[in-house]
């Protein structure tokens, strides 16, 4: 029952502080004091406009970056040592924005093994991962294809099945629908919330789509290199005026019902999607009549 | 125009070609190139271009993308052919004008150089129609592997095949992309001066480069990420192997080379 409470964290960000080296005048500071602890199998969305510092938390969490001040903890191993590097990122997997850039291989199954081959995985068990990996994103009719032939949104699926294939326990996403059409978008988010259900698979989603952050278990939202808000989205969307404020969007629905409760009609806060938003309009319509 | 470039391209099958181990297919194609530049007379280089047209029945590969491979050297092929025609000497004069002599032989050295041209370019073309790049590359960092005795980077080179491989469709859009751009903003190519012509194509490079920079930075993180290290300890999943009929290839490799050498002695005696 009290399974969460025991689960340790498999993220933990302690005090952290990084600052870039700027060009002219010395230091950029990027994030300021985070702290953040992930549970394992959470599914959490990070909000934030350009410049937040999102990316820059992302990359704290497989080591591509170590923290000026602070520490960041992943499974029990802090990110600064450099000799437990390729463990924290076989725990820790990543998936970019540009679906061309971070392909290596010319086929659809040699891109997905190359994460397994480097970790010097046997022959056979890397063809049984690579098999399960593109079932699992859905990709496996592709296993033969190159992947410039592929759509933007197919291309993603690969690099998720790549990070699959390494048997991560968490994956972190840096904004991985960005570049891709409705469709496309859909479809790798979808893939990625099938992860998190079926395998448990701890995700990280960053993101500026409202649409997508309403369906995480978590949101945070980040500006100027902190976390100004961390809740359910029902927590997080609810506060209408925050959200503006750090320059982001609420989702539609919860936009609608703000302006209707400050033209003094009765709504609950925190409204999501389309549905609840509407019921809540019919009641509040009924009770008026 | 830059659409028709086929370097590298694969075509997906299931020939005899296809299966074939990568190095197996790899050396014999070398060994064929070898051979066509042996090639004296028109027998041996007949007999190679018999071998490898029923090379080409065998990858199933469509003929329509074999030609497309050679496209690009048509004005090579034309060149050469053209060079040789007024460059040789001897033989029987046909006819004559200005300073230009053309004989019987310029016309034979003309046809058999583009003939062998053609047959270098469809020879590896084939190699690369059927092998995938990544097998290719793994099978040259296999076959170059005894030069590690040298300290060579055999990996690394190997590596670096693979993405070149990897990106070229990829600048090609974006060079795609580009072009666009700027055609859209009034760049013009195909007028002025050759020397205006090549200064038109700075505005196109330097992007990119730009973009090829930023691309080759992300890889690296993307790359890293997945644990890449190098080739020290890294395994592969498609393991080669060689089977029956990479022996019979070879096999058939030695009795090819044999008949060049044969047919090249003259002893059927004519030209």
């Amino acid at each position: 029952m009290q399974d969460s409470n025991i689960k340790n964290p498999i993220i933990e960000f302690v005090d952290v502080s990084f600052s870039y080296e700027a060009e002219d005048d010395g230091t950029q500071k990027v994030l300021d004091k985070i702290n953040l602890s992930i549970k394992p199998g959470e599914f959490i969305c990070i909000l934030g406009h350009n410049g937040s510092g999102k990316s820059t938390l992302a990359k704290l969490t497989n080591a591509i970056y170590v923290p000026q001040k602070g520490r960041v903890v992943v499974d029990g191993k802090d990110t600064a040592d450099e000799n437990l590097v390729n463990d924290i990122r076989q725990t820790v997997g990543m998936v970019f924005q540009n679906p061309d850039n971070q392909i290596v291989a010319t086929i659809v199954e040699d891109d997905v093994a190359f994460g397994p081959e480097n970790l010097g995985v046997a022959p056979e068990e890397i063809r049984q991962r690579v098999d399960k990996a593109l079932k699992d994103v859905g990709m496996y009719d592709y296993r033969h294809h190159e992947p410039h032939k592929l759509s933007g949104g197919q291309k993603q699926r690969i690099a998720i099945a790549g990070i699959l294939a390494m048997q991560t326990k968490c994956m972190v996403l840096d904004e991985p629908t960005a570049m891709l059409d409705p469709v496309g978008r859909a479809e790798v988010f979808e893939t990625v919330m099938r992860l998190n259900k079926d395998f448990g698979i701890t995700v990280i989603f960053i993101t500026h789509f409202m649409e997508e952050a309403v369906k995480a278990e978590r949101v945070l939202v980040m500006d100027d290199g902190k976390i100004v808000q961390d809740g359910s989205p029902r927590e997080v969307f609810s506060d209408v005026q925050k959200i503006k404020s750090v320059g982001l969007d609420v989702p539609q629905a919860s936009e609608l019902c703000y302006r209707l409760r400050k033209a003094g009609i009765d709504l609950p806060p925190g409204m999501l999607d389309e549905e609840e938003c509407a019921n809540a309009i019919i009641k509040a319509a009924e009770d008026i009549s | 125009m830059i659409r028709d470039i086929t370097i590298g391209r694969y075509f997906p099958g299931n020939s005899l070609l296809h299966r074939l181990d990568p190095r197996m297919k790899t050396l014999v194609v070398f060994a064929m190139i070898i051979m066509l530049f042996l090639c004296k007379n028109f027998y041996s280089l007949g007999l190679m271009a018999l071998v490898i047209f029923i090379l080409s029945l065998i990858s199933k590969v469509p003929l329509k993308m074999l030609l497309k491979s050679l496209k690009p050297l048509i004005f090579i092929v034309i060149f050469t052919a053209v060079l040789n025609i007024f460059y040789t000497q001897g033989g029987q004069e046909l006819f004559k004008f200005w300073i230009f002599k053309v004989s019987d032989k310029g016309i034979y050295t003309a046809v058999f150089m583009a003939t062998r041209i053609i047959l270098l370019v469809t020879v590896s073309s084939l190699l690369t129609y059927t092998t995938t790049p990544t097998s290719l590359t793994d099978a040259l960092e296999k076959l170059m592997s005894p030069l590690k005795v040298f300290k060579i980077e055999v990996h690394t080179i190997a590596m670096m095949m693979t993405l070149a491989l990897r990106f070229i469709p990829t600048l090609i859009e974006e060079i795609d992309r580009i072009m666009n751009a700027q055609k859209a903003r009034g760049a013009d190519w195909e007028s002025g001066s050759l020397i205006s012509r090549a200064k038109a194509l700075i505005p196109i490079l330097v992007p990119l480069f730009i973009s090829s920079f930023r691309r080759a930075y992300e890889l690296a993180f993307a790359m890293e990420c997945r644990c890449y290290t190098g080739g020290q300890g890294r395994t592969r999943m498609k393991q080669m192997k060689m089977r029956f009929p990479d022996f019979s290839t070879a096999a058939f490799a030695l009795l090819l080379f044999s008949a060049i050498i044969l047919l090249n002695l003259n002893f059927v005696g004519v030209i």
